[in-house]
């Protein structure tokens, strides 16, 4: 037994005569948390789609819970639980009706329905809410339910797509502990985001999608060695004021068309005010101070070249 | 799990669906009641069919009754597609056969209520037929048999449908199509063209069936037509069906 949960190699995917995924090779280990971060478009839901058998690939293959998708599409579907980009929750049914249609339609025993969707109803904090219909829920709301749903029949391996995109921040942060407390049950997650911090924050590897190919792979942290960190960006009025400051302020680097300073700081009030008391020292000022912490549009300058925007 | 009990967990769902939107209520049983106040006391003494105005209309009625249900069928039919819960179901392995079958079945059964509650108030209204039990048995077995058609056909509209809304627009040609039959006056009273649609269209035939078994005797002359409609449009519905939903999901 392999301890691959997810194997793809060579996956290609077009739609007519556009390229969406060109020949995209990754490999996910059992039990832990793997991200697939990129912009809208660059084919992160196509991915899904292939690996949870609700598309098929044009070319390489994908082992998935050790089955192949194109030829043991039974097997992989008995294996995963997934939750879409849109939530896949049954508007007119209320929570609990809606995971028991879940129960429903698994291959479970019908006595212990009952007691899998109170505990689901209990574990998400959904159990007030459940004799309502859906339609009156809050989008967190209904993103938990939709989650829970997907964790009727308890799959090992479980796909999310975009699980954050849209919530609140409150929300966001409910999900993310619920996903951390998934993967502490054994559960290896496949997650999908716009959002490095979520993928910084979730998961063991991060693999970075850019117009159908993958073009980095690693831990969060070797991902964040190629990408500048935090910094403070300074703008001047002219540039010999530019010029001064860069030669005070060690480790910045100038853009003298821009007429911008990047300073590398962590943001915090402590080096801010170190950072403006040099400043003032020299008698410099600067037209405009704002502090940048890194991006996904960040991420794809270092690795790629452009922005999130040149790649839709 | 068997696609049997599947098909029954989705019927299920279809029918909750069906009686928790007050609109598919309205749509489908209170609306052919209203038309069939409106036609029988406003319109009534204005037509002149031969016998009473509410057993002419009665078996149209009915008709109508199965036409008004299916746009709510074919909105629903969409949402499944659109928004998501489709891809849930395919990888839970529920057959796309218990997907559709869980919306038709429902959609006869929606039917069935509103022609009974059709029928009832007609009773209250002077209805009064000639027809035996067996009669009403063969009557139940026709309206039966369009509603399983139209709903086939329902299905293949709402899956072909960009969005909920478009579906519920699909289905209107169907419920304006009774009004262009023999349903509220004969079809030999309508100007010519209007008049040659009328007879050839599919829901005359099956319309004079229904009469001919509630007052009297039908003629084979209607019967095989209705009939060979039906199977025809069931067929015609279940495979644009099944082909659009390959397609689509």
């Amino acid at each position: 037994m392999t301890t691959s949960a997810i194997a793809v190699s060579g996956l290609r995917k077009a739609y007519k005569d556009k390229v969406v995924l060109d020949g995209i090779d990754f490999d996910v280990r059992a039990g832990t948390v793997f991200s697939l971060l990129g912009p809208n478009g660059a084919g992160k839901t196509t991915t899904v789609n292939v690996l949870t058998t609700l598309m098929k690939a044009d070319g390489g293959t994908v082992r998935v819970a050790g089955h192949d998708v194109a030829t043991e599409a039974k097997a992989v579907r008995a294996a995963i639980g997934v939750t879409g980009q849109f939530a896949a929750v049954d508007e007119l049914l209320t929570g609990q009706e809606n995971l028991r249609l879940m129960v429903d339609l698994s291959r479970m025993p019908a006595k212990d329905g009952q007691r899998i969707v109170t505990e689901l109803l209990e574990r998400f904090e959904l159990t007030e809410y459940a004799r309502k219909p859906v339609s009156t829920y809050s989008g967190g709301m209904r993103r938990k339910l939709d989650l829970a749903m997907t964790l009727v029949g308890n799959p090992r391996i479980i796909f999310l797509d975009e699980p954050t995109t849209g919530l609140d921040p409150r929300s966001r942060h409910t999900m993310w502990s619920i996903i951390r407390a998934l993967v502490a049950d054994g559960v290896t997650v496949f997650l999908t985001t716009q959002y490095l911090e979520e993928a910084d924050q979730l998961a063991d590897r991060i693999a970075v999608l850019d117009q159908g190919r993958l073009v980095a792979q690693g831990t969060p942290d070797e991902l964040k060695r190629q990408v500048p960190g935090t910094h403070v960006r300074l703008r001047f009025t002219a540039v010999a004021e530019l010029d001064a400051a860069a030669r005070v302020l060690t480790n910045s680097t100038p853009d003298r068309e821009a007429l911008t300073l990047r300073v590398p700081s962590d943001g915090g009030t402590k080096s801010l005010r170190a950072l403006l008391d040099r400043l003032d020292e020299y008698s410099l000022s600067a037209e405009e101070c704002s502090v940048h912490t890194p991006d996904l549009d960040d991420v794809f300058l270092a690795l790629t070249g452009h922005t999130t925007e040149a790649a839709k | 799990m068997s696609t049997q009990s599947h098909s029954l967990v989705m019927l299920r769902r279809s029918s909750k669906h069906i009686a928790r939107n007050p609109t598919s209520v309205f749509n489908a049983v209170l609306m052919p009641i209203v038309i069939m106040l409106m036609f029988v006391y406003m319109f009534g003494d204005a037509f002149n069919v031969g016998v009473d105005y509410i057993d002419y209309a009665t078996p149209g009625l009915m008709l109508l009754a199965v036409c008004y249900g299916l746009g709510s069928t074919a909105t629903a039919v969409n949402s499944d597609m659109t928004k998501g819960i489709i891809n849930r179901f395919k990888v839970m392995d529920v057959s796309r056969g218990a997907v559709l079958t869980g919306h038709v079945v429902a959609s006869v059964l929606t039917n069935l209520v509103a022609i009974a509650a059709l029928v009832g108030v007609a009773f209250l209204l002077g209805f009064s037929p000639s027809a035996s039990l067996l009669d009403w048995l063969a009557v139940a077995g026709v309206i039966m048999l369009l509603a399983f058609a139209a709903g086939w056909f329902t299905v293949a509209l709402g899956l072909s449908a960009k969005s909920p809304e478009t579906a519920g627009m699909a289905a209107v040609p169907l419920v304006l199509l009774p009004f262009f039959s023999s349903a509220i006056v004969p079809a030999e009273k309508m100007g010519p063209g209007l008049r040659q649609f009328a007879e050839y269209q599919p829901f005359t035939p099956i319309i004079e069936t229904l009469r001919g078994l509630l007052n009297g005797v039908p003629a084979a002359g209607d019967v095989i037509p209705a009939l060979a409609w039906c199977v025809g449009i069931a067929l015609i519905g279940y495979l644009w069906a099944r082909s659009t939903f390959t397609k689509r999901a």
